[in-house]
């Protein structure tokens, strides 16, 4: 594998001039006192309550994601590209999806293969000619890039479902802003405390028709077992709207009302943190006691905007994500700005023997797999994990992909022996309105804590860093 | 033949719900073969009807009931005319590419069992020819049971222990053919029986595979034959759930006891033409 590019000090070991300030700022500062402030970045974290919960793991019922006090930054010009990368990847995600729930003209066109949407479990045929309003599907995008060199950044995948993790980004910032005020006196950094406005703005645009001037939104949550519920209810607060569960709406002549102390209220846009399965027990999963039976009638009448939509996974699982350059391409008539990591399919016959070949050099994914879960690093892996790796890739080939092992970048960080590299990722959060797209600059870095590891995810021990986008 | 239906489903209430909550697919639609006459939905209680369209094309109604609810009634009847087309349906209202109904559900998951079965039914025969094996098959492996199964029982728990409803015999023929890569769906809908008995406790369920060059043949392995004019097709979907005469739930209240009366009778005169 190729040595990694760092983002401080650039290919030649020369300081890259985003990074000149923090450079000499951590030439400058004593390790005792940056050893102080790291500790009492985490107790701030601690009393905030900042958790989140791992998957499969008894003795730990919630835990803090590490917060590494060095930030990563990225410079106007890099931003620039990015955020005109992003719009075009959502623009082309949202007319992808309204394409497969109308039209389906990429399918006829060849662009995307039939059965890889109508086999799709998260295909919602429910949607089938389902008009949602303005035509926005996918409300609240968490695009996740990698970088491998000075030019090249890579959509490493797309979340279109319910993207976590804003949360990170703004409490991030407000810690870094309370322990290093000198170190913002020296930068420009544009804000990014505005998201919970943007994020309210972009979905007040999206109210139905039918909606009041100031249309009523509500954040819906699985409730606190859910590993993102600190998530929930700290947007909620930010947005100045009600956290709700499933139970505290109900559906009359197909509309949406909240029950509250001075009776019904109606609901006009619900940001749910409810996975599909769950929103309806009368359309979807009939034993769900999560959501609100009657929902997807109202949502079919018009009278309710759900951000996002049900059915968007049909955009984002990873055997689709493969066909994203075309996609791109195909409606809106351009080259994608943003490049995909080259993708294996290994649905397809000689993908497969490829993969098959160099398996120890590949990284393998589960279709519809996520957060690190279920996935094969080769150059990590030992024989036996590829042994049975490989059995399972023969026996339901579609569900897997597999790209080679990248040189994610790297940022300067602070681990047990001073200052290191570790490998980074970055998820943008970008907003889609019916009056326009909202990308507040940044997103939540991901660096993976342990040296060489490229497994960035929170539930795989990763951890977070302040994103500094400069002005100007 | 000329069919009148009445169907009635009835909740009954131990500790009456705050309010009730309902989608209904009881409403058939028109297709070669097959002509709604009259055609009527009443509920016991005093709401509103919605009526849509589902991504399947078929009617649904859906409705809130505010409470306390003791009883809730849904009443339905009608009267359809049906003829013979050999078990062909033509003329229905199709909103996706049969390919569509090769999509496997929570209860069609054929497990190896099912897709041993079916694919030992393999020959050189046509497509056609294997679902009319499969429906022979199927119809000799199964003993019709209502006791050991329920709404939520798969096609594979089924076909573990050869027993079911015709519910139970559909999931397991859509999970052997779409295991064959044919395509398969549920319908529910009524069946008139020859042999005089008109009262039924439970409506009918049967299903539809898509043959090339034949398109959408109706199969009823319950009861081992093609579908016939007796066969009133009213929903379709890709399993119980999307094709369900009726899904609902209830806030509050106790136990509910639900009964269901259908009453189909072959009309006397024929319409003169």
């Amino acid at each position: 594998m190729a040595v990694a590019f760092d983002e401080m000090k650039g290919e030649d070991g020369s300081v890259r001039p985003a990074y000149r300030e923090l450079s000499a700022w951590l030439g400058e500062i004593r390790p005792d006192v940056l050893d102080y402030r790291r500790r009492e970045a985490e107790l701030l974290f601690r009393r905030i309550g900042i958790t989140f919960a791992v998957y499969g793991e008894a003795d730990s019922q919630e835990r803090l994601i590490p917060f590494d006090v060095i930030p990563r930054i990225l410079s106007a010009a890099e931003w620039a590209l990015l955020s005109r990368g992003l719009e075009q990847r959502v623009k082309a995600i949202n007319a992808y999806i309204r394409d497969i729930y109308g039209k389906r003209e990429s399918l006829r066109a060849g662009i995307v293969p039939e059965d890889l949407v109508y086999q799709n479990p998260v295909f919602r045929p429910e949607m089938n000619g389902q008009k949602v309003p303005h035509d926005i599907y996918v409300a609240i995008a968490g695009i996740d890039i990698v970088r491998v060199d000075d030019q090249t950044f890579y959509v490493l995948e797309d979340n279109a479902r319910t993207p976590s993790g804003v949360s990170y980004m703004l409490e991030n910032r407000e810690i870094m802003l309370r322990l290093f005020p000198e170190l913002f006196s020296r930068h420009r950094i544009a804000p990014v405390d505005n998201y919970p406005d943007e994020l309210l703005a972009t979905l007040q645009s999206i109210a139905p028709n039918s909606a009041a001037v100031e249309p009523s939104v509500v954040l819906l949550t699985p409730g606190v077992y859910n590993s993102a519920y600190y998530e929930h209810s700290f947007l909620a607060d930010k947005l100045g709207i009600e956290l709700v569960e499933g139970r505290d709406l109900f559906i009359k002549g197909e509309e949406v009302f909240m029950r509250t102390t001075q009776g019904p209220k109606r609901v006009d846009v619900i940001y749910r943190r409810l996975d599909d399965d769950f929103l309806d027990p009368l359309a979807f999963r009939p034993d769900s006691a999560l959501g609100v039976p009657g929902l997807m009638s109202a949502y079919q009448a018009g009278n309710v905007t759900l951000a996002n939509a049900v059915g968007t996974g049909v955009a984002d699982d990873k055997a689709v994500y493969s066909y994203m350059p075309e996609i791109v391409k195909f409606f809106l008539g351009e080259e994608p700005i943003l490049k995909n990591v080259p993708t294996w399919r290994c649905r397809e016959e000689q993908h497969l023997a490829y993969v098959l070949d160099n398996i120890e050099k590949l990284v393998v994914k589960e279709v519809h797999g996520s957060g690190g879960y279920g996935m094969l690093i080769g150059p990590a892996a030992d024989k036996a994990a590829i042994a049975v790796f490989k059995a399972k890739l023969k026996s339901a080939p579609a569900n897997f992909i597999a790209q080679p092992t990248l040189a994610l970048s790297t940022c300067p960080t602070c681990v047990d022996s001073g200052i290191a590299p570790r490998h980074v990722d970055l998820r943008p959060f970008v907003l889609t309105g019916r009056d326009r797209v909202r990308i507040v600059p940044g997103g939540l870095t991901r660096v993976a804590m342990k040296a060489g590891s490229l497994v960035v995810n929170s539930s795989q021990g990763g951890g977070t860093k302040d994103t500094w986008v400069l002005d100007g | 033949m000329r069919i009148l239906i009445a169907h009635d489903t009835i909740y009954r209430y131990a500790n009456p719900p705050a309010s009730v909550v309902q989608v209904l697919r009881l409403t058939p639609r028109n297709h070669d073969g097959q002509y709604v006459g009259a055609w009527r939905i009443e509920i016991s209680a005093d709401c509103r009807l919605d009526a849509h369209e589902d991504s399947f094309g078929n009617l649904t109604h859906a409705f809130s009931v505010d409470g306390p609810v003791e009883e809730l009634t849904i009443h339905v009847e009608g009267d359809v005319d049906t003829e013979d087309t050999h078990g062909v349906i033509r003329g229905t209202i199709e909103r996706f590419p049969p390919a569509l109904f090769l999509r496997e559900t929570a209860l069609t998951v054929p497990g190896p069992d099912i897709a041993d079965f079916a694919a030992a039914l393999k020959g050189d025969g046509s497509t056609l020819d294997l679902l009319h094996n499969l429906l022979t098959r199927l119809y000799g492996e199964m003993t019709f049971d209502a006791d050991p199964t329920h709404a939520a029982t798969t096609a594979a728990e089924a076909f573990a222990i050869r027993r079911g409803v015709c519910q139970d015999f559909a999931h397991i023929f859509i999970a052997a053919a779409r295991s064959l890569g044919i395509p398969a769906r549920y319908v529910s809908g009524y069946f008139f029986r020859s042999d005089g008995v008109n009262d039924q406790n439970a409506g009918h369920a049967w299903v539809e595979a898509h043959v090339p060059d034949l398109g959408w043949v109706a199969f009823d392995p319950a009861n081992g034959i093609s579908a016939t004019p007796a066969h009133l097709r009213v929903a379709v979907g890709l399993d119980y759930l999307g094709a369900a005469p009726i899904r609902g739930t209830r806030y509050g209240g106790g136990a509910e006891s639900l009964c269901v009366r259908v009453r189909l009778q072959q009309a006397q005169q024929q319409i003169q033409n």
